[in-house]
């Protein structure tokens, strides 16, 4: 095999033995040492990892792995074993992992206590706030916005939580209830029953209530509509415009839109436009129930954060 | 000649070559594969999943061609952490009548599997056309086309028949929509039944709104159809926790 040597750095190095172009060889040095022992320890470890986790199946069933088992507790309370798998290490997490426990005591107190007994524990608070940030995060700010107010863009798509307006209610009681079973949110439109001088009238007369300067003798015959049987407003606006909770109808004499885009207009007629639009059109919004999505103390919790987000009732 | 063991004898011969690598494959072949055509027990016996309504997979085609995919996955994998943001960990159950299914490993937006009625349809529409509208930090791009495209329902018959030759129970026959009736109940079976497909696509487009605009049907109804149907089949209240355990 002398034919397959060749000189490199002073040393003999084998080649392959093949040639091109007459001189151009090829070497054929071994694996490098560490390369190999790696390759080997790999090989050793494999055999370990067969032993102590699930791996090579037979007939209709598989390796459990040696003296690898997970227990954990099941609905009722009775002691469960079980080889080791992914989903039994998470219910073994959930139930004895550090982080989960540490959650789980806050969790029972958040449970046990009422809202006014959180509101005046500040450690509670400082767990709640730190919780259900990241759950709001999570589940809320799709539609209402990372710290509860819309961006500018999503003006009147869903309402803002992080002022002092409540279309369903402010209080704890409130807000419980509208995250627990959803709400929907609906207003007729008018545009099939009112023509266009009507509403334009009840436009003025609609902006007039929260002080804008408005031409007061269309508002004058929007009251009339407003207040009367044609446009019945009053039903769920209520006769002074103050809304009705229970409806999820606006306060309409505040400064608060949440529909039409009223801050967004510069001049008058932009403004009625936008509120003659809402009524017109309408308003279909729905806000999901979360009673199967999150737990009751993530809802509680959630209920507070939103509390304390807007100025509360 | 004494017999030494050489890499080098194996190389130097392609019949041997190939003959060793064909052996060394069928093991980790065999070993991964053919168990699982014996290990009956690694999909949950659950209730509720069922296959794709005609809508619901018409949306889901219009979710593959958009590469919906690319960004997000279908798949809440057994961790505390995703427990906690996404819900329930995923199913093999709940993504049995998926061809192809859409699990993923990349998530640049968010996990899918359980967006299913958790945000209103208004706000996927809007979402759709235009994320950045109401997630002002998102980069997902704006499909706008959505809205405006009617949706084709011609073919949805047989893309039916197409899943149906590959293993999902959408009904030809008599006895084939019966067994459905049982398996399924019979709302869901009559969905399931090819010869109305394109009449039920049309039928659930038009009663559940989902783009919000009840005059015409566009590929928004579709793809708003099947992303609130996404986790929600499975009432994960009914059942303990080590019962899905027990699967692995």
């Amino acid at each position: 095999m002398s034919d397959n040597n060749t000189q490199q750095q002073g040393k003999a190095v084998q080649t392959t033995g093949h040639a091109w172009d007459g001189d151009l060889q090829e070497f054929n040095n071994p694996l490098p040492r560490w390369w190999i022992w790696t390759f080997y320890a790999t090989i050793i470890f494999s055999l370990g990892y067969w032993i102590i986790y699930p791996t090579w199946p037979y007939a209709n069933t598989f390796t459990k792995g040696v003296g690898n088992t997970i227990t954990f507790q099941n609905s009722a309370g009775e002691e469960v074993t079980t080889h080791w798998n992914t989903r039994s290490l998470l219910i073994e997490d959930m139930q004895t992992g550090e982080e989960a426990l540490k959650q789980k005591a806050y969790l029972e107190k958040v449970n046990a206590a009422s809202y006014e007994e959180i509101l005046s524990d500040p450690d509670m608070m400082a767990f709640a706030n730190s919780m259900a940030k990241v759950v709001f995060a999570d589940n809320c700010a799709a539609c209402h916005g990372p710290g509860g107010d819309l961006p500018e863009q999503a003006f009147g798509l869903y309402p803002n939580v992080a002022d002092d307006a409540w279309l369903w209610g402010g209080t704890t009681t409130e807000i419980e209830q509208t995250i627990t079973h959803g709400r929907n949110g609906f207003m007729p439109a008018f545009g099939k029953s009112l023509n266009d001088e009507k509403l334009e009238q009840l436009a003025n007369y609609v902006l007039g209530l929260s002080g804008h300067s408005v031409e007061t003798d269309k508002a004058a015959a929007g009251q009339k509509i407003f207040q009367g049987q044609e446009g019945g407003c009053y039903y769920c606006h209520g006769t002074d415009g103050t809304g009705l909770k229970s409806q999820g109808a606006a306060n309409l004499t505040d400064a608060v839109w949440t529909v039409a885009n009223v801050p967004g207009a510069v001049k008058e007629e932009g403004k009625v436009a936008a509120v003659k639009s809402v009524i017109k059109n309408g308003i279909t919004r729905q806000m999901p129930q979360w009673k199967s999505r999150l737990g009751v103390e993530q809802i509680k919790l959630l209920t507070l954060y939103v509390h304390e987000l807007g100025g509360g009732e | 000649m004494k017999f030494r063991f050489a890499h080098e004898s194996i190389e130097i011969n392609a019949g041997l070559l190939i003959g060793l690598t064909l052996l060394v494959i069928s093991i980790g072949g065999l070993v991964e594969i053919v168990p699982l055509f014996y290990i009956d027990e690694t999909i949950e016996e659950v209730e509720g999943v069922r296959p794709y309504t005609p809508l619901e997979q018409a949306g889901r085609d219009i979710y593959v061609r958009e590469g919906c995919y690319t960004c997000h996955s279908q798949m809440i994998r057994p961790f505390r952490d995703e427990l906690l943001r996404y819900g329930h960990y995923s199913l093999a159950a709940e993504s049995q009548y998926d061809h192809p299914f859409q699990w993923g490993s990349k998530r640049t937006g968010p996990d899918l599997a359980r967006v299913g009625e958790k945000y209103s349809n208004e706000w996927h529409v809007q979402h759709l056309e235009a994320p950045r509208s109401v997630v002002p930090e998102s980069i997902m791009p704006n499909y706008p086309w959505l809205s405006e495209t009617a949706l084709n329902t011609s073919d949805i018959e047989g893309k039916l028949r197409a899943l149906k030759m590959v293993g999902v129970p959408y009904s030809d026959t008599d006895e084939e929509y019966q067994a459905n009736v049982e398996r399924f109940g019979e709302e869901a079976a009559k969905m399931l039944d090819i010869h109305s497909a394109e009449k039920n696509l049309i039928a659930q487009a038009q009663a559940g709104n989902y783009d919000g605009d009840r005059s015409n049907l566009t590929e928004m109804d579709a793809m708003v159809a099947y992303l609130q149907l996404l986790g929600t089949l499975v009432d994960f209240s009914k059942y303990d926790e080590g019962y899905f355990a027990e699967f692995r």
